[in-house]
């Protein structure tokens, strides 16, 4: 097994950590803004991980543009809904959750 | 390697499972909007599935057209529906009450209607298991036909060649019906809604940069799927994408679009289809043949015009009614004018 290789297995392990957060968070969180604060941490950090990753053992360096094309092209479609979701609450006057 | 092959069958497990839970979840949720985000995560699940599969094509038709695109379908007929019933009970608790009243009533013959319905799919699970059964452990179906004559077909992508060559007639059906799906949904839709409205500020910019990169997408994927996973249904899917996404952000088809324009270019595919069929029929060939010569570039002149026709019926779909043509605004709002009074 090379570098590369356990450089890959880290990165990968490290983005599926975050994953599994972000969904015990979306589960478990409050209301929606704290569930959605949960959700960006999956698809900015965990899914930038992954896509390192992944990218590690891509074959030609086209595959590699793609990934990092994924990941920006989710990075804005998921900061725009969570922008618009929290909107939408909050003109349908749902409260900030306090203890 | 033995480690491997558990882990994937473990996977598989995993993921087959999930598809029949959320599937039994989808029909037997009360509420409607969570049977559609359910039936949503499905279609996203079962694409995946296709990928296990090794079906790379079906995966992003499922992905775009089955998760996608009828998740969007179904989400505007909902909030179509709750706009109609405003002021009485939201739907998802009336459906449980008129579900229970139409089971009480024959009471003596509930456990036949329990019991019949069961028997028939004990039947057909019971026939499905024999026919798997019967299977020889390495079937190769017509794949081998396929590889076999693919030098003939003027694409070397085996998906492409079966839908746009060998079996030509299903895609020209399948376009046909979803032109007829178009039309039955103007005939039935009578209130126009071409309200424009203007998107927020975060909407506005995130249509701006997706939909022209959607349409680059779309191309691609009509160019890539002469030798690999894609085509017309996966680029028009995606057109389709960017034409929901416009009518999400507030914009209506401009009046100048909506008359022979929208018209032309829902019947373009099927159009230039039958056309290079009927030419081929008159060059000698037989219907729906295509010289090897030229059947590349036949096939991708039908998927290029297929693709746009395609994007544009599903955007269609979703509009869910006939864009009236110019000279509308004054008679659409006599006409809501009228509808008003008549509810009054």
């Amino acid at each position: 097994m090379s570098l590369t290789d356990i450089l890959t297995i880290l990165l990968l392990s490290a983005g599926a950590v975050f994953f599994l957060a972000g969904t015990v968070g979306l589960l478990r969180f409050p209301d929606v803004y704290t569930r959605l604060h949960a959700l960006t941490k999956a698809d900015n950090l965990g899914l930038g991980l992954l896509l390192a990753g992944l990218a590690l053992q891509a074959e030609s360096w086209t595959a590699v543009a793609k990934l990092l094309l994924i990941w920006l092209l989710i990075l804005l479609a998921s900061s725009s809904v969570a922008h618009l979701v929290v909107r939408t609450a909050q003109r349908r006057g749902i409260k900030l959750w306090k203890r | 390697m033995e480690a491997l092959t558990l882990l994937s069958w473990a996977f598989d497990a995993t993921l087959g499972g999930t598809l029949m839970w959320l599937a039994w979840r989808t029909l037997a949720s009360e509420d409607l909007f969570k049977g559609i985000v359910l039936f949503i995560a499905f279609g996203l699940l079962m694409a995946l599935a296709w990928v296990r599969l090794d079906a790379p094509d079906i995966a992003l038709a499922e992905a775009a057209i089955g998760a996608g695109l009828t998740g969007a379908l179904l989400l505007g007929a909902l909030a179509k529906l709750e706009a109609g019933n405003e002021g009485s009970q939201p739907l998802s608790k009336n459906r449980s009450k008129l579900v229970n009243k139409s089971v009480n009533k024959p009471m003596r013959f509930r456990w036949l209607l329990v019991l019949l319905p069961m028997l028939l799919l004990l039947v057909l699970a019971g026939g499905l298991g024999y026919a798997i059964l019967n299977l020889p452990s390495q079937a190769v179906g017509l794949s081998l036909q396929v590889a076999g004559n693919i030098e003939a077909s003027g694409v070397s992508n085996p998906v492409t060649a079966v839908l746009l060559n060998f079996r030509a007639y299903d895609t020209l059906l399948e376009m046909a019906v979803l032109l007829l799906a178009v039309i039955g949904i103007w005939s039935l839709a009578v209130v126009p809604e071409s309200r424009e409205s203007a998107p927020g500020a975060v909407l506005d910019m995130l249509s701006r940069l997706l939909v022209p990169l959607l349409i680059l997408v779309s191309g691609y994927l009509l160019w890539v799927g002469g030798h690999a996973a894609g085509g017309a249904f996966q680029a028009g899917s995606v057109l389709a994408a960017a034409g929901v996404l416009l009518l999400l952000t507030g914009w209506r088809p401009s009046a100048r679009f909506a008359g022979w324009p929208l018209r032309f270019s829902l019947i373009l595919g099927l159009v230039i289809f039958v056309l290079v069929a009927v030419l081929m029929l008159l060059l000698g060939e037989s219907f729906l043949e295509f010289p090897l010569r030229i059947a590349g570039a036949l096939i991708l002149l039908i998927e290029a015009a297929a693709a746009l026709s395609i994007g544009i019926t599903l955007a269609s779909l979703f509009l869910g009614s006939r864009p009236q043509p110019d000279q509308s605004s004054s008679n659409q709002s006599a006409r809501r004018e009228e509808l008003g009074a008549q509810e009054r």
